[in-house]
């Protein structure tokens, strides 16, 4: 994917997760420049997301600013955005802002009961001894972890 | 910066940050299906389609809205945290297959709504509770029991997995995308419902003998649904099914849509 307009879509940045851009993120699903008029299509990381309108409204706004006077942002919901989405660039950044990225999700094989078993390491100190608090969050996007080493409680981007 | 004009801070907030949109406390809320193609395949039945629709609709906003209850009465705040989250994911696979059920058939929106309310509104707040296709054990009022909370949550569970999984096979496109992400939602709320369940259980004494009450409280209440899971977690729970028993007969649903419809139909024109 590639494209000046892909590339002014691609660093708007999520309003929950700011650190990361659409792209990072994994919710930036296609840039279509058709000659004056440009098409995005987005996808919801959850069903009651409540930061779609605003993310609609920053690739207008940011794509109208760069002089694209047609805009369209579209929405898709399949596939489904999984946290596997998230691009290495984007895992880094989370670990470098103190949010444990997540790990594999395998939402795509059948579940059977609880397999919740991998824990995030502390993006603090490294540790790999950490417990977690509780499987939600701040946000619909992230849960809550404590790393028994340092102390600190982190979050972490839900593995979905 | 409020401005002395304008009476709601929230919007003179919006106005100085660059539109109302940018927060989820907004004076409305979008379309859910904004920007998706919302045809609806011609050689569906359009009425079954919105029925389908309406009974997936109806069993997540009735359960959203008995979740949404627990607000500041949890016992901790992480499961406050959890269960307004799990409430969260139901309310926005509401909003989606209601205004799908709108889009399929335009006459299942009550004639009553008031022409700016949107579809999704439109059904959630100006039909009669007699008239929502929920299943019991959504309008199930656990009063204040987090173990009946927890029994309640793992059959809910996985009694809408059934359902999910009934919709992802729908030839319908739309609703076989919201149904394929609403189980992954799904999935992710049984890990925390049947994690309770299994430490209640197979806890101490007193937690356990809590948790058999709360399976025989909800049990006349379970609807038909794929037991696989749901079985295998009782026994990993060291727990069994009780006996049958008829469920009482109490409408729990009524006075839990009336409050959640009381502000919309006294105030129609209202906006948050």
């Amino acid at each position: 994917m590639s494209g000046r307009a892909y590339d002014i879509a691609a660093t708007v940045c999520d309003p929950e997760l700011p650190m990361l851009t659409l792209h990072d993120l994994g919710i930036l699903r296609g840039v279509d420049d058709e000659g004056g008029r440009v098409i995005v299509t987005i996808t919801p990381t959850y069903s009651g997301c409540p930061a779609m309108a605003e993310i609609r409204a920053d690739i207008h706004r940011a794509l109208t600013r760069a002089g694209y006077a047609d805009v369209d942002v579209r929405t898709v919901l399949a596939p489904p955005w999984s946290s596997d989405d998230i691009t290495a660039e984007g895992r880094a950044t989370l670990a470098a802002h103190g949010i444990a990225p997540p790990h594999r999700a395998n939402n795509r094989t059948p579940l059977t009961l609880i397999t919740r078993t991998s824990r995030p390491s502390c993006p603090q100190c490294g540790s790999s001894d950490t417990t977690t608090l509780s499987a939600f969050g701040a946000t619909a996007c992230r849960d809550l972890h404590r790393c028994n080493a340092c102390l600190e409680t982190f979050e972490q981007v839900k593995a979905i | 910066m409020i401005n002395d004009e304008d009476e709601n801070a929230y919007q003179s907030l919006a106005a100085a940050i660059g539109g109302e949109e940018r927060w989820a406390f907004g004076t409305g809320f979008d379309d859910p299906l904004a920007g998706i193609d919302t045809t609806v395949p011609a050689d569906l039945d359009a009425a079954a389609l919105a029925e389908q629709c309406l009974a997936l609709g109806d069993d997540a906003l009735v359960m959203a809205q008995r979740l949404g209850l627990w607000c500041s009465n949890a016992p901790e705040l992480e499961d406050e945290v959890a269960i307004a989250n799990i409430a969260l994911d139901l309310l926005g696979q509401a909003r989606m297959v209601l205004t799908r059920a709108a889009q399929a058939d335009p006459s299942v929106r009550p004639p009553s709504a008031p022409a700016h309310v949107p579809d999704e509104d439109a059904l959630a707040y100006f039909r009669d509770p007699h008239e929502f296709r929920n299943v019991r054990l959504a309008a199930l009022d656990p009063d204040g029991d987090f173990g009946v909370l927890i029994a309640q949550l793992c059959a809910f569970t996985e009694y809408r997995i059934t359902r999910l999984d009934d919709a992802q096979a729908s030839k319908d496109p739309v609703l076989s995308a919201i149904a394929i992400k609403g189980r992954i939602e799904a999935t992710y709320h049984r890990e925390y419902a049947t994690g309770w369940l299994i430490r209640l259980g197979d806890g101490t004494d007193e937690s356990r003998r809590r948790m058999v009450s709360a399976l025989s409280i909800i049990w006349p209440y379970l609807p038909d649904f794929d037991r696989e899971v749901f079985d295998a977690a009782l026994s990993r729970a060291s727990l069994e099914a009780p006996p049958q028993q008829p469920a009482p007969f109490v409408d729990e649903r009524t006075p839990l849509i009336e409050e959640m419809q009381s502000l919309a139909r006294a105030i129609p024109e209202a906006t948050w």
